[in-house]
């Protein structure tokens, strides 16, 4: 009996937990007599996703390096970023987002893989923090949430782009791989499939594959035999060089092809060469050309701060720039326009200056619609040719 | 084998697009799978032969040797790369037994098990630290790589050299085992190690010697395993650990023929499985295996009759 | 004599943890009213006291019957999809199984939480009763790997196409009620940590324990080995599927990932530092390591001091530290934090006496 004492223990750790927690104020004083306000980063920085949700941040710090005042209410707010790691991982993702609302940070950034960002999304409902996602593709994410806004448009649409791709090239034979138990794969997946249908493109092979895979030589040996002219296989950057180099060795030739994860230079790398040829659909073209306006400073700086790819080079990075970082940037940019307009930090207030936020961002024309996500009709398809990304064709989708 | 082939043209049969060159490619990569599942899978047959302990770490070690891979392989020409991996993962496995397991060797057999999962957290959680999540480009050995065609079926050099090497491999690891004087040292101590104490034989330097042979073959089967699949994450070491600790049960626990016929056994199935359409139950397959070759058979296909009670 | 002070010094206990349990509930009904300067705090506890009900359990059937079994996220997969396919809204239906539509049977079996989570454990039993049968009579090595085994399996399935209709296959459930308070959180993991050490005290856990020290000797005075083994981990199954419901409960939404082989690798991690059969150890063991996790989530981020960068502190350090603290436990303090003790009132009294013996015996 006395073992309930156990239950004891609980309490009294409850009690010390108490302390973590504390009287803070959405606002602060910082020691230079700044008055600052928060905004949460919320991005897996470990785990499956570690490397894409560290280019969205990378995007999100540039931002806050160029607008990193606003003004509330005719007084200057110094904005200052709050960063969780959400370790790709969604019991994790649930107490990091708690962190972010403990910090009272006043929006949310984040994050990178829908996963976490829905089952984060139902705390920032609750506690009606606006939070603004980047690239988590899921159409999950805003669905139901009113509070749950992102830069980038949905897995339905990205899987109908790549089969218009395959209509406009003349592709009558595709085929899809996708990764059981993976929202996004299985999601592109699956709207790829019913847009080919809608399309009259014969889809004459569907394999699927564990997570953590790394043969696929057999799925592969069967794709061969279908003989298709494409293939489609929306997975992750770690799957991604294992399912091209496989496919090259087996001497399957024909175009391969995916969503937004597989823009990332290190497929490239690990692939060995394989990758040449591959399309993508993605986000954002870097064109420092024609760039003008929002795109004009992110590209090439304001001055003050260097250009992002620059940035990026003094991060360690290659100079390249991921579209997750221009998404990255965007999302920072929208929250910071609508803190601006709302004059406020409520978390209403900033909600409803998002509804009705229309601007030019890096990425193309923001608004967005009933549902909180971006009004986007068109996808940047690129190809690998000579180890880079190069832009093909915009494709868009009425 | 000829079991095997009768049952891949049986499901093959099942597809209509199913050629002969598309089983003799689904044969070519079951069997190169199963050529590193074996090399693994003698890992866990030594040590538990020896130890009475599924090393969950042995996946993990074979991770890390890929790691050791692409770093020797950036500073210094291939040759030597290759030798630096075998030498580092050798001692690493050595290092693991006389830090985790040693001091653990008249500690309930629970605990052994559980510092062997601490080590494999580890390991999995510092090359996550090191290396970060992101897969590396494993470095491509010259000519391993080069893609052989014959007709409609094309492969790598390496993808046919695995199984050669396997059973090459096999071959004088067998000879060590039976021929050598170390190689008596090991099955006495495996047979009772308490006996064998008393006769003379240095256990330390035993087990030592066996988490070493171990090692090296995790190694090699590294180097063949992600040579031919080119990247390396911190968890690619996990499912095919239990897959060859499968293939080990499956083959008879501490027996080295028992290993081999597992891991291809493994390995085949599993292909056969995922061609099949079935990829949802590659992996729960290998389990029912093992369960179900628990139920009927515990001592494996080759494994000795003497079943310790507890 | 003895008798009556025994029973009078049981029921001083017994007042002063109802006392404690009190004062628990109502610091997180203060908690609970200032719900948003806390919200970070009662997450933790929230999550503590699911990994208590779900490490208790797995000490059942690991600590107190000598069972090594390493299936938990399996079971847990199946009290989480269960309780969540049973209270998610029935309007909110459609929009969760948005891709491939839902049984029709489901679409509207909503049930209250209480029976869910019952439901959740009873699945998750009845699971352990028919895999009972053959992986019981493995030994200890064989029983984890086969019981890792099957846990491998009820996620492939899950997360199948097959069950599109019925778990969402791969794209998760989201909209799961969660809970309305951390008091009523609070109120579910009591209920099964309470019931949990009643078991562990009857009778039944008496035979656990026999069974764990001397099989051969439990047969002896006429207990039923496979019997108890099986009656072990039947009712750890039920309380990790409780806990699984909980769990989902507490994340609201779920997908089969979240149940890999590392959430039972977490749980065992629990486990060993808290102590292989203490249940105070379990539940101080599952807030240590919650809490700990999140404290120092510091180590995770860049530390910058004087200007310069420590090269140490970058993401992924704080589960190296983990896994270290794992390794140093089961190397040298092999019993864990509380080593198969419990805390308790009488014992902290003897502890506080004996101080100076207990720290040499630590040591050694």
């Amino acid at each position: 009996m006395k073992k309930i004492l156990a239950v004891l223990l609980a309490g009294i750790l409850a009690l010390s937990l108490v302390a973590c927690g504390g009287n803070k104020s959405q606002t602060t004083t910082s020691a230079s007599g700044e008055k600052v306000i928060k905004i949460g980063v919320f991005e897996p920085q470990t785990g499956e996703n570690g490397g894409g949700g560290i280019q969205e941040v990378y995007g999100i710090r540039f931002a806050n390096m160029i607008y990193n005042k606003v003004n509330i209410g005719g007084e200057e707010y110094k904005v200052e970023l709050f960063e969780v790691d959400n370790k790709s991982d969604k019991t994790e993702a649930v107490n990091a987002a708690q962190k972010l609302i403990a910090e009272k940070v006043v929006a949310v950034c984040g994050s990178y893989g829908s996963g976490v960002s829905i089952a984060a999304g139902e705390y920032f409902k609750e506690a009606k923090i606006p939070a603004m996602g980047c690239s988590c593709t899921n159409p999950q994410v805003t669905n139901g949430n009113e509070y749950y806004f992102r830069t980038c448009f949905l897995d339905p649409f990205q899987g109908t782009v790549m089969s218009s791709y395959c209509k406009n090239h003349g592709y009558d034979k595709v085929a899809v791989i996708t990764q059981l138990g993976d929202d996004y794969s299985e999601g592109l997946g699956n709207f790829f499939v019913k847009a080919c249908e809608k399309n009259g493109i014969n889809v004459v092979a569907q394999e699927k594959f564990q997570t953590n895979e790394q043969d696929f030589k057999a799925i592969l040996t069967n794709i061969k035999a279908a003989d298709p002219q494409f293939i489609f296989a929306p997975s992750s950057i770690a799957t991604a060089p294992l399912i091209l180099s496989q496919a090259r060795e087996l001497g399957i030739e024909c175009q391969i092809g995916a969503g937004d994860t597989w823009e990332n230079g290190t497929i490239i790398e690990n692939a060995h060469g394989a990758a040449e040829g591959a399309v993508v659909t993605t986000f954002y073209e870097a064109n420092p050309a024609t760039a003008t306006g929002e795109e004009a400073v992110f590209l090439n700086g304001n001055g003050t701060v260097k250009g992002f790819s620059d940035y990026l080079v003094s991060m360690g990075q290659p100079k390249d720039i991921p579209a997750v970082s221009a998404l990255g940037y965007d999302a920072y940019l929208a929250v910071f326009k609508a803190i601006e307009a709302a004059g406020s930090t409520d978390g209403n207030a900033i909600r409803e200056a998002l509804t009705k936020l229309s601007f030019t961002g890096v990425t193309g024309d923001i608004s967005f619609n009933a549902d909180g996500d971006a009004n986007k009709n068109a996808a940047y398809v690129k190809e690998v040719e000579n180890g880079n990304f190069v832009f093909k064709e915009l494709v868009k989708i009425n | 084998m000829f079991n095997v082939i009768a049952t891949i043209s049986e499901v093959a049969s099942t597809k209509a697009t199913f050629g002969f060159s598309v089983i003799v490619q689904h044969a070519l990569t079951g069997i190169s799978v199963g050529g590193c599942y074996a090399l693994i899978a003698i890992g866990y047959t030594l040590v538990y032969g020896i130890l009475r302990l599924i090393n969950f770490a042995h996946g993990d070690i074979f991770m890390v040797a890929g790691y050791f891979m692409i770093f020797s392989f950036a500073v210094m020409p291939f040759p030597l790369a290759i030798i630096v991996t075998l030498v580092a993962t050798t001692v690493l496995g050595i290092l693991i037994e006389k830090f985790a397991y040693s001091p653990l060797r008249n500690a309930p057999r629970m605990s052994v098990m559980i510092s062997a999962i601490g080590v494999s957290y580890l390991l999995q959680n510092l090359a996550t630290y090191l290396f970060t999540a992101l897969p590396k480009a494993y470095p491509a050995i010259p000519g391993l790589k080069q893609v052989i065609k014959i007709g409609n079926i094309s492969t790598s050099l390496v993808t046919i050299l695995t199984p050669i090497i396997t059973i090459l491999l096999v071959m004088l690891l067998l000879w060590l085992v039976n021929k050598t004087k170390i190689g008596m040292a090991m099955r006495a101590v495996s047979r009772d190690y308490e006996a064998a104490s008393l006769m003379g034989i240095k256990l330390n330097k035993t087990i030592s010697f066996t988490f070493a042979i171990g090692s090296v073959l995790a190694a090699v089967g590294s180097i063949l395993y992600f040579t031919d699949r080119m990247t390396v994450f911190p968890y690619s070491g996990s499912l095919p650990g239990l897959k060859c600790f499968v293939a080990a049960v499956f083959g008879g626990i501490g027996s080295i023929p028992g290993a081999l016929v597992g891991g291809f056994f493994i390995g085949i199935c599993e292909t056969i499985i995922k061609a099949a359409g079935l990829s949802t139950f590659s992996d729960a397959f290998t389990f029912i295996v093992l369960i179900v070759m628990l139920l009927i058979r515990p001592t494996g296909l080759f494994g000795e009759k003497n079943i310790d009670k507890v | 004599m003895k008798n009556i002070n025994f029973k009078s010094r049981m029921n001083i206990d017994l007042l002063i943890y109802l006392a404690i349990i009190v004062v628990s509930a109502v610091i997180l009904v203060f908690l609970d009213m200032n719900k948003f300067e806390y919200n970070y705090s009662i997450s933790i506890i929230e999550k503590s006291l699911v990994y208590a009900v779900v490490a208790l359990s797995m000490n059942i059937v690991t600590g107190f019957t000598g069972l090594f079994s390493l299936g938990q996220a399996g079971f847990m997969a199946l009290g989480a999809y269960t309780t969540a396919i049973l209270t998610i809204p029935a309007a909110a239906r459609p929009n969760v199984y948005y891709m491939n539509g839902i049984l029709p049977a489901l679409e509207n079996a909503v049930v209250p939480i209480p029976i869910a989570l019952i439901l959740g454990g009873v699945v998750a039993a009845a699971f352990a009763l028919i895999i009972g049968i053959p992986v019981l009579k493995l030994k200890s090595d064989y029983l984890a790997i086969a019981t890792l085994g099957f846990s491998e399996i009820i996620r492939a399935v899950i997360a199948s196409p097959m069950m599109d209709k019925i778990t969402n296959g791969s794209y998760g459930l989201k909209s799961i009620p969660g809970f309305k308070s951390s008091l009523e959180c609070f109120a579910f993991s009591l209920v099964c940590i309470i019931l949990m050490i009643l078991i562990i005290n009857s009778s039944t856990g008496r035979d656990f324990k026999a069974v764990r020290e001397d099989e051969i000797a439990a047969r002896s005075v006429g207990i039923n080995i496979f019997k108890t083994k099986q009656l072990s981990f039947i009712v750890s199954s039920f309380f990790t599927g409780v806990g699984g419901g909980l769990l989902a409960m507490f994340m609201r939404s779920i997908d089969s990932k979240t149940f890999q082989i590392t959430l039972t690798y977490d749980i065992l991690l629990i486990v060993v530092l808290g102590g292989i059969g203490s249940i105070t150890g379990s539940i101080v063991g599952a807030f240590f390591v919650t809490a700990g996790k999140e404290i120092l989530r510091f180590f995770d981020e860049p530390l910058v001091v004087a200007g310069v960068e420590i090269p140490l502190f970058k993401p992924g350090f704080r589960m190296v530290i983990f896994s270290i603290l794992l390794m140093v436990v089961v190397l040298f303090f092999r019993k864990g934090l509380l080593g198969g003790k419990e805390l308790s009132i009488n014992g902290l009294k003897k502890f506080s006496r004996k101080k100076d013996e207990v720290s040499v015996g630590g040591v050694a």
